[in-house]
């Protein structure tokens, strides 16, 4: 069953909620929404899923309208950031309940809610009420509802906000896994751009309510369409330089320039904007073509294993994401390199006019 | 979160729009019907258009009840307001005196509001009144029936113990509300317990004291079973509030026409202060 | 500015404690120096918020002593104690404005009006939050106002440490990155001692000097990032600390080394000499994602394994091989060549780690 959203707006009280989304979903596909809050995510997934009816445009599910078809006629479930759950039922009851929905039998609701709580690892806890378990458990148990009823649409609203850094990467994966077999088409909402790194798939950038760029995750994260899409879809965030391409060279701020290789050398001559990658840029020059800077530290962030370097100097700042532990004192000196082929060039207008080459 | 947009269910609003219509809407009409006639019987009616309405205006008698009106709901309010969010602050919050305190709260409101008349009715009697008998006894004289000083305190006293406790229990719920994190945080701060109160409480209780106070208002500004129970209206007219003087006119003297102009005014008034207290408390939120 | 010192402590909720499961904070010694900067890291439920409830002075611990620069501060509430705290959800008193808001510890105390004005200026100041004094707390931003509750713990003069609930949990990713940054300058700046609860491994390694990593009640490792990165005492912390985190395979004691499926692994003779004494133990290795070494080709030391799968996280890549059927992770640059079907992976003794039961195993010199 496949998806798709052509040209659909949802204005509420004047405020644009969504403003002209078309959208693809492949059946079988793990699609992550994301974007900022407020950046109309969860809009979209309600208009997915029949929750609200759009301003405009049309939403169809295999090629049939849906678009004024309820939630209740759909075949859809949803997983919200807040674990949600029937209190008053036990977990066997709440995995059950959507099968009671639709009247199977005793015997099959009893076998799928036993595989559907294996899947999740909570087979052990059938007994207890949710209000028993952990905040981990918990999810699981709405993650199961939503799983059980076999719909031909899943929607994640950031579910796993509320749970352990530790807890997530756990459930991210057995996510992944749970819907490597599966038909139905799960869309995942997220304002983390690490979390849709982790999960693959597809790639829905949103800005503001509009559809920034779409496609599969690495796609969309190594190409980016528009510089919004760079800056929305990187953590650290991307750096970007305002420079201009004039006689044959770079030149950023009149100060730095480079002259232009191979790949820049087909664009032609204005003003642009180029984004360097905080884990490009080296503390020691690994190519012919880089590009030094120098600078000060303005503050040195030491993880175990990685470290984040913000530099400045007085035309520029940027963020140096590197690994190891490199510890620099507030205010110390530092030159930093910057590969000048991994560079993206974006033009005036914030669209993409060259990302680098990737060689795998 | 947006409701779901169905257009059947204006179907299922109008049973209660039918309802509606037949007991609120159509006797209203009937009403103003009537203010602007003069009706001897049900064949003989005249139109004088607004002639019932000027005469009301200028009647001293509807100026003195609804200024004692004024009066006595302006005082409810002063003492009530106060004292039920004294009263939700030292309510217990946990524990088995929180349920018992909330079923005493809850007491007065039960009770039938004429049964409240004659209870208060015989308590401040000097005979056979527990109140009555001990403030005389103790030197004070009190007499409701013939004194309009104590009548009014006999008036207003009844309606604080009736009706307080609204204001307590709907200021009790709205102060379960606000998280704990808040008082942490004041107590980090040294906030004193007048800061606590201005900084915090109050404006967390801003919603549920404009529910209180425009229940209040309307309620005590109709009132008209528990003083007419406990005083008549007496003694003289000294509790005679607006809706005795309007009953007095329309069942009393059968004078339908002003009565039913004086109806639409009584209305257009609570429905004026109501408004104005509403976008005044409301106010500071449009910022 | 206080060295807090937390002597014997332990916690429980429920009057008649029975067994280790009814304690939050199971024995606990320990001291966080004046001026530092530290997190208290844990899953949920480790008893972080309870250990940072009770420095505070929210909770009164059932035993043990906290003291405050050698003076006991067990019965002290926060006020008494020069705490300011800052909390999940931001705080901050919706009908005053942001300058009276940040005024309000200061004005509670009897602070002049001249300094008043100019504690909160240069507060403002240092949190970006000048251009918007005159605003009313209602209509400022979720981090804006994380700031504001922030800002009312840096007013005071006297204040003797600064606790963090995880303070960034409502904060949007790419807010966050700079509230990160900024509570890491004003430590900098004010030098005032910080205690930093989080279950987020990397807001606490950015942030903290060091950091206490917590699990079931008890503080199983305390030292600097890198220290908890390259040398976890506890299976654990190598568990919680790390993206993905440290790899750990279940092993039997072999002569000169130890042993898991078909294979043996050597190990450095001050490690293999220990082996007898742990007879009884359940013995793992480990080794961080990091510093497995992955190559297409065979190499001496290498040991066969199958690639299973890889994911493309940006700056780096993770691959999940079989070895003897364990499951390894190993974590590689963006640029590293991905063997495909079979690989050879070899651990660098530097990096491997033995635990016995769950603690770390040191060599004998």
């Amino acid at each position: 069953m496949s998806l798709t959203l052509e040209h659909v707006s949802k204005t509420v009280d004047g405020h644009v909620h969504i403003a002209d989304g078309c959208l693809n979903f492949e059946p079988g596909s793990f699609n992550v929404l994301i974007g900022r809050t407020l950046s109309g995510k969860t809009s979209l997934m309600r208009l997915m899923a029949g929750l609200d009816k759009p301003s405009s445009g049309r939403i169809l599910m295999n090629g049939a309208d849906v678009t004024g078809v309820p939630v209740r006629k759909r075949n859809v479930s949803m997983v919200y950031q807040q674990f949600i759950n029937y209190p008053t039922l036990s977990v066997f009851e709440n995995i059950a309940s959507p099968l009671r929905q639709a009247g199977a039998g005793k015997a099959e609701i009893e076998r799928k809610v036993r595989e559907t709580a294996e899947m999740l690892h909570i087979e052990n806890f059938l007994q207890r009420y949710p209000l028993e378990l952990s905040g981990g458990q918990q999810q699981r148990t709405a993650m199961a509802r939503a799983l059980v009823k076999d719909a031909d649409l899943i929607l994640f609203d950031e579910p796993l906000v509320n749970l352990d850094y530790k807890l997530r990467e756990e459930l991210r994966q057995e996510m992944r896994e749970l819907f490597k077999t599966r038909r139905s088409i799960a869309v995942y909402a997220t304002t983390e751009p690490n979390e849709a790194l982790a999960l693959g798939g597809t790639a829905t950038v949103l800005h503001e309510g509009r559809v920034i760029q779409s496609g599969p995750t690495a796609e969309v994260y190594h190409r980016p369409s528009r510089m919004l899409s760079a800056e929305l879809f990187s953590e650290p965030p991307i750096n970007l330089l305002p420079g201009r391409i004039a006689a044959n060279e770079v030149s950023f701020q009149d100060c730095m320039h480079f002259p232009l290789n191979a790949d820049l050398r087909t664009l032609s001559e204005g003003d642009y904007r180029f984004g360097i990658r905080p884990s490009h840029i080296g503390l020691v020059p690994s190519n012919d073509d880089d590009l030094e800077v120098s600078g000060t530290v303005e503050l040195a962030e030491i993880s175990g294993s990685e470290s984040f370097l913000h530099v400045r100097n007085e035309h520029l700042s940027l963020v140096l994401h590197l690994q190891g532990v490199h510890d620099y004192p507030v205010d110390s000196p530092i030159r930093v390199y910057i590969p000048t082929h991994k560079l993206f060039v974006f033009d005036a207008a914030g669209e993409l006019a060259q990302a680098p080459a990737r060689r795998i | 979160m947006t409701k779901i947009q169905d257009n059947r269910a204006w179907w299922l609003v109008l049973p209660v729009f039918l309802l509606v219509a037949f007991s609120a809407i159509l006797p209203m009409m009937t009403v103003v019907n009537y203010s602007v006639q003069d009706i001897f019987d049900s064949s003989t009616r005249f139109f004088v258009g607004a002639g019932w309405y000027r005469q009301i205006l200028h009647d001293p008698r509807l100026h003195d009840s609804l200024l004692r009106q004024f009066v006595f709901s302006g005082s409810v309010l002063l003492i009530e307001i106060p004292l039920g969010i004294a009263v939700a602050l030292t309510m217990p919050t946990r524990g088995r005196w929180a349920s018992l305190c909330l079923i005493l709260m809850a007491i007065p409101l039960l009770i039938p509001w004429n049964v409240v008349g004659t209870i208060w009715q015989i308590f401040g009697r000097a005979d056979i009144g527990l109140l009555g008998y001990v403030l005389n006894e103790l030197g004070i004289s009190y007499n409701y029936a013939s004194n309009t000083r104590d009548a009014w305190v006999t008036v207003l006293i009844m309606d604080v113990w009736h009706w307080t406790s609204l204001v307590a229990l709907l200021c009790y719920s709205g102060l379960r509300a606000i998280p704990d994190v808040y008082y942490q945080a004041a107590r980090i701060d040294r906030a004193s317990a007048w800061a606590v109160f201005r900084h915090i409480q109050l404006p967390k209780l801003k919603s549920v004291l404009l529910i209180a106070v425009m229940l209040r208002f309307m309620d005590s500004f109709m009132i008209y079973t528990e003083p007419f129970v406990l005083t008549g209206g007496g003694p003289g007219n000294a509790t005679t509030f607006l809706s005795q003087t309007l009953t007095k006119m329309a069942v009393g003297q059968f004078d339908l026409g002003p009565a039913a102009a004086f109806s639409l005014i009584y209305f257009l008034i609570i429905l004026l202060v109501s408004w104005l207290f509403y976008t005044a408390m409301t106010h500071g939120d449009q910022k | 500015m206080a060295e807090i010192r937390l002597q014997n402590l332990a916690h429980s909720y429920s009057s008649q404690p029975r067994g280790t499961a009814d304690y939050a904070i199971r024995e606990m010694d320990h001291v966080w120096e004046q001026g530092g900067a530290y997190a208290l890291l844990g899953p949920s439920g480790c008893g972080k918020s309870t250990l940072l409830n009770i420095i505070s002075g929210l909770l009164s611990p059932s035993e043990g002593q906290v003291l405050f620069d050698a003076r006991e501060v067990n019965r002290m509430t926060p006020e008494q104690r020069n705490i300011a705290q800052v909390f999940q959800f931001p705080v901050v008193y919706d009908t005053m404005t942001v300058f009276d808001n940040l005024a309000f510890p200061l004005r509670n105390q009897g602070v002049s009006e001249a300094r008043v004005t100019s504690k909160v200026h240069e507060i403002a100041e240092v949190l970006d939050l000048h251009s918007l004094l005159k605003r009313k707390a209602r209509n400022l931003t979720a981090d804006e106002k994380q700031k504001v509750s922030m800002g009312r713990g840096l007013v005071r003069d006297d204040v003797s440490a600064i606790l963090f609930d995880e303070p960034l949990t409502v904060i949007d990713p790419h807010l966050k990155w700079k509230l990160r940054r900024k509570l890491k300058q004003i430590h900098e700046q004010f030098n005032i001692t910080m205690i930093y609860v989080t279950h987020d491994q990397l807001e606490a390694s950015t942030f903290a000097d060091k950091i206490a990593v917590m699990h079931g009640g008890q503080i199983v490792q305390f030292g600097t990032p890198r220290e908890l990165f390259e040398r976890p005492q506890h299976t654990f912390v190598g568990f919680f600390v790390g993206s993905p985190g440290m790899n750990l395979i279940d092993v039997r004691a072999e002569e000169g080394g130890v042993g898991f499926g078909d294979l043996h692994l050597p190990l450095a003779s001050g490690l293999a000499a220990r082996l007898p004494d742990l007879a009884a133990s359940r013995l793992q290795l480990g080794i961080r994602p990091e510093f497995v070494q992955v190559t297409g080709e065979a190499t001496a030391g290498g040991m066969q394994a199958e690639v299973v799968r890889v994911e493309d996280l940006g700056t780096y890549k993770i691959l999940t091989l079989r070895l003897q059927e364990h499951l390894l992770k190993a974590r590689l640059p963006e640029d590293h060549p991905i063997p495909k079907g079979q690989a050879w992976v070899s651990f660098p003794a530097q990096w491997l780690m033995l635990y016995a039961d769950d603690r770390l195993v040191e060599a004998r010199p």
